[in-house]
Formats: C-alpha cells, structure tokens, sequence
C-alpha cells in the first residue's frame, strides 16, 4: 500500500563517522506521506544520529538524504529549506528558557515564516488547545510539568506546520504519569496523517499508529517491518533478544 | 497522634537580643573573651580614624576645590549646560524608578531627593538654585512616569539611548570658542575632575559593549580569519597593561595617522579604554555563551532559524542575562580604570587631585584629597553594584 503513495523521505546508504568511530552504517530508508515510523535499538545503535540527519542537526559523511524532494547538501539554503519543513522534538524539551509559552511557540513562525503577529498567536492558542494546555500560554517553561513542557515542544514544532516530525526519545526524560499524556497527544498527531519518525520505546505506541518499525543495531537496520512482524515473528536473533529485554517487565 | 496546627520553633530560635547575645558571643568564657578583645580592637581603630575625620583632617582643602573635583577647569559661564545634561539624566532616572521599579518609594526618593539635601549645605545661590532645579527635573520625571507608565516605556528607552551624545554635546558645546556665551566650544583639555571620570566610563563602556560582543562571536565563528582575528585580538590586548594601551594611545598613534591630523587627546583616551575593554568583554561574553546547553541552539535550528537569529532570539539573551553580574563587575572595574589617564596627562578625578595636591596652600594633605577621591569612586562603584543587583532581581535571574 505504501509504495503507490509518493516517497516524502529518501535515505540512501547514509554513513557518518565520529572521529574513526563508524556511527551509521549504509542506512537506507524511504517514508511515504503520512506513514508512521518508528525506530527503536540499544542506545548507541545510532538511532538517535540517524533521526537527527534527517534535518541536518548531524551531518552525513556519504551518501544521500532526500527530504521532500530537497538533497541535504552542504548548501546552506537547502538544509534551511528542509528544517522549515521538518519540525523536531527532542527528549530534553529544548524549550527557551527566557520566552513565554506563547513566545516559544510564535518565535519561529513570526521570525522564519514572517507572519504578522496576531496570526502567529492564533495559531499558537489553537495548538495549544490540541495539545491540551491553552491555560499555561503566559507561563514560562520552568514552571511547567515535564509532560507539559514536552506538549509545549510539541505544539513549537507543529506551528511551523511541517510536513514530517521527527522525535528523539520525547518520553525518556518524563515521570511515568507524564508520559501517557505526551503518548495520547503523539497517536493523536499520527491518526491525523502527519508523517512521522519516531525514536522510542515505547511499544504500546508502536503497536497502536506505526505502520513500519526499524531495529537499529551498531549503525545498521537489523530488521523491519510492520509492528505486527516485528512483535510476533521477528526474524533476527538481536531483535527477539532486544524484545524479550524491553517487554519483559 | 495528633500534631499542633503550627509548630513552633525551638526555644533558643525565637528569643531576645539577649538570649541571642549570649548565645552568639558569651557562649563559653573562650567566646566572652574574644567578644571582648574584639570589641577593644574596633574601638581602638574606630577612635583613631573618628578623632582623624573630626579634629585633625583639614576637609577646606575638598570644599575650596569642589569645583575642581567635580569639572576640572571648565568655564564658569558655560557651566549651566551641565546642570542642564544633569537634569536631564535625573529627569530619566526619576521616569524609569516610576516605571521599572514601582515599589521602592524609598530609592527613588534617595535619590530624587539627594541634590535638595545637598542644596542645604552651604554653597553659593547658584549652584543651590540648580541643585533645587535637579530635584524638581528628577519628581517631574517620576510624577510623569507613574501616572502614565505603559505610554513612557519606549519613550524612556529612547531617552536613555540619545542621552549619552546629549550629554557630550552639552559638554563640548556649539558655537565659536572665541566668542564666548552660554553655548560656546568649550576644549577637552579643559575637561576635567569627575566629568571626564564620567564621560570616560560612560563611553568606553557603552562603545566596548558590541565590539566585544563581535570578537566572543567572532571567536566561535566558522570562518578560521574572523576566528584568528578575534583570537589574535583578544589574547593580544589581554597580553599588555592598560597603562601601555593609554600610553600607546597618546605617544604613538599620532606617528601612524597621517601629518597634521591631531586627533583629541581625550578621544584617544576613550579609544584606548574601549579597545582594552572590548577584550575582556569578549572573554566574559565567550563565558556566557559557553553556559548555554547544546539542545538550545539544535532546537532553534530545527525550527529553521538562521544562524543570526538563533543568536539574537535565543542564545544571546539568556547567555548575557547570566553574566549581568560579570558584566557590571567589568563596568565598575573599567570605571576604576579610568584614574590611569591621570598617568598619560588627562584631568582626570585622580588628576584633579594631583593638581590640587600640587598646589602651594594644600601641600602635605594627601590623606583628605586621597580619602575624599577613594569615597567619591566607592559611592559611584556601590551604586552601580546596588543598580545591578536590582536588575537582576526584576529580571528574575536565578528564579527560572
């Protein structure tokens, strides 16, 4: 089904070295409008270095990344070109300590997009109200819940309206009461047909919106597939020895 | 098990100034001694440096040179345009206390009310007159201020920002020196005492500010001749004693600009201090930048932020929030500085007071004229420390 839509991502065997250190392996990938992604592994499988290629907060050092249609080069308006229409979050929050709710969220669409004022805070209350904190809008981030702040983040990467969102463990850092609230906002966004990828594990969510998951494994794709192979029939003996680590409990 | 609505604290937390004295200084016979010496010695230096203030100190020698200290040797009939920048500032001053800080009727009123109390002392009816005329600027500033705070706001910010070339322009005046009147030139070599204290201070920080703003951004820069630059520029000066800079300033710059251009001997000054400053600036500002998290510029980038707006929006305001104390620290250090230009020649607050110690009739009255200066430059240094301190509590630096 997915290969008839149009492909909006384009991975082909991206490598990235830190130092000798050999990060990403050949990653080869390719994300249709509106598939849910996601991609999970040990930590330091590179999953994190691989989602964050996508908008360029890492380099690649061979291969190439396509993200709606624009080649990630070094050409400075390019990878501007692809960041407006890629909106991240990450597992920190990575809020602005200094601005507002409001601020943080209108910053991006008033400054990179050049709305007026007025539109931008619109949209913003609007975000908020979807992510379910339009109370908070005056507050500033450090008097904020990690739940809250994450839905903060959330409703920051989505006023820019991007086409795909990439999140980089957005649960990790939260309390476990926290992160069923950021989860519900997240299988919201997926069933309303944004493209996403998606760094977690956090399987109850795999298993409810992702349409693929990737096992990353030492820089490479171990396995993909539907979550229903990967649950109930995973083919390689790292992914059934991961599963079994991260479902046991 | 029951516990009491409010728990009160322990017996000794919650008594007297003589439970506290016991407690504190006449715990043991050991703390009664050491309270006791202690309380000799004070008394001891307390008296010798009170007898000095009151029976032995010879104070004429600061009254008879007030005007000195405070100007130098600018001209009596043009001093009105200085009472005039002054009032200006106090009429500012009194704005932002009524716009900014609300709430504390007690620093505005010290402060507003500071020339009327000086105007009881007694000098000459001018000078009284215009002490007067600065207090009445300073309430007019504040009265308009609280009855219309939001309107001001930006009104004041632009006062602020036109005051300091105001303030130079009423210094150095308009018209021809030769013809005389209340607006005439008045030379930079007739600048003097606490005027030109100020006039220094006030610019080379002011002109420091974005040049070292530019070298710590400069430092961090991608492009390796802006980076060697500023490397080069920063460690260069940071290497060599202001003293040499000032020196370098006056004796060797004019070999190196083309014949006959004499650039003012104070503007060389200024230069000087401003490029000094500039380094250690950059350096503090470098610290600022280093505080702030990663995550930060990686979330402002993946909103699609260039590289300048990152740095406008996000980075700089919270990295120069954090060293508003450095920051003031090196305001207050380069306001110190400044007695260094007595050494190359300039009249200077310290250069006054060489002068007048090398008067015949004042000879031998170093400790008052060096007593005198030293407490001037602590009230201004206080000041600006309480000023920053106050910031940083409106700011709410270390509550978020």
């Amino acid at each position: 089904m997915n290969d008839l839509k149009q492909s909006i991502i384009t991975v082909n065997d991206v490598h990235k070295w830190y130092g000798n250190f050999h990060a990403l392996k050949g990653i080869n990938m390719e994300v249709a409008k509106g598939e849910v992604i996601v991609i999970f592994g040990p930590s330091g499988s590179g999953k994190s270095t691989f989602i964050r290629t996508i908008n360029r907060l890492e380099e690649h050092q061979r291969g190439e990344i396509l993200v709606d249609g624009i080649e990630l080069t070094h050409d400075v308006r390019n990878i501007e070109a692809v960041r407006i229409e890629t909106g991240m979050v990450f597992q920190q929050f990575n809020l602005f300590p200094h601005l507002t709710v409001m601020q943080n969220i209108t910053l991006a669409p008033i400054q990179v997009r050049k709305w007026d004022k007025q539109k931008a805070e619109e949209t913003a209350m609007q975000l908020l109200v979807r992510v379910g904190i339009p109370e908070q809008a005056n507050k500033f981030p450090g008097q904020l819940s990690g739940g809250q702040q994450q839905r903060v983040a959330i409703a920051r990467a989505l006023a820019m309206q991007p086409k795909i969102m990439l999140f980089d463990e957005p649960t990790s850092a939260l309390d476990p009461e926290m992160i069923k609230e950021v989860l519900d906002v997240m299988v919201e966004l997926a069933k309303s047909g944004m493209t996403m990828l998606v760094v977690t594990h956090e399987m109850g969510f795999a298993r409810a919106v992702a349409n693929r998951m990737f096992f990353f494994d030492q820089g490479q794709i171990v396995e993909s597939g539907s979550p229903e192979e990967i649950f109930k029939a995973p083919k390689e003996e790292r992914t059934k020895l991961f599963l079994s680590q991260i479902l046991s409990h | 098990m029951n516990q009491p609505d409010t728990i009160l604290p322990p017996l000794t937390e919650r008594s007297g100034i003589l439970r506290w004295l016991r407690h504190n200084l006449f715990g043991t016979w050991l703390d009664g001694l050491l309270t006791v010496f202690g309380l000799l010695l004070i008394y001891l230096a307390a008296k010798g440096l009170l007898t000095w203030i009151f029976t032995i100190a010879e104070w004429d020698v600061v009254v008879a040179n007030l005007r000195l200290f405070m100007i130098g040797q600018f001209p009596l009939e043009q001093v009105g345009r200085l009472w005039v920048g002054l009032g200006f500032l106090l009429f500012l001053t009194g704005n932002s206390l009524a716009i900014w800080d609300k709430r504390s009727y007690i620093a505005a009123i010290l402060v507003l009310a500071f020339p009327l109390f000086l105007a009881f002392l007694p000098f000459d009816s001018n000078t009284r007159q215009w002490l007067i005329f600065l207090t009445a600027t300073g309430a007019i500033g504040w009265g308009l201020g609280f009855s219309n705070p939001q309107a001001l706001k930006k009104t004041v910010v632009a006062g602020w920002i036109i005051s300091l070339p105001i303030i130079v322009l009423l210094t150095r005046g308009f018209t021809d020196p030769e013809a005389g009147g209340a607006i005439a030139i008045v030379g930079t070599n007739l600048w003097g005492g606490l005027l030109l204290t100020f006039l220094l201070t006030v610019v080379a920080n002011i002109f420091s500010f974005p040049l070292g703003l530019f070298l710590a951004l400069g430092r961090r820069s991608e492009l390796p001749i802006i980076r060697w630059f500023s490397v080069g520029y920063i460690e260069l000066v940071r290497g060599v004693p202001l003293i040499t800079i000032l020196f370098m300033a006056q004796l060797m710059l004019p070999l190196f600009v083309p014949g006959g251009m004499d650039i003012d001997r104070v503007l060389r000054a200024m230069v000087g201090m401003t490029l000094f400053s500039a380094a250690y600036l950059a350096e503090n500002v470098r610290g600022g930048l280093q505080a702030i998290p990663k995550g930060q510029f990686e979330a402002a980038h993946a909103l699609g932020l260039s590289g300048a707006k990152t740095m406008i929006f996000v980075i700089l305001p919270q990295a120069l929030r954090l060293i508003i104390p450095i920051l003031v620290g090196q305001f207050i250090s380069v306001f110190k500085d400044t007695a260094l230009v007595a050494i190359v020649g300039l009249f200077d607050l310290l250069g006054i007071a060489r002068t007048v110690l090398s008067q015949p009739e004042f000879i031998g009255l170093h400790r008052e004229v060096y007593a005198f200066v030293s407490l001037l430059y602590w009230v201004l240094s206080y000041a600006m420390s309480y000023i920053s301190q106050r910031l940083e509590t409106s700011l709410g630096i270390g509550t978020r």
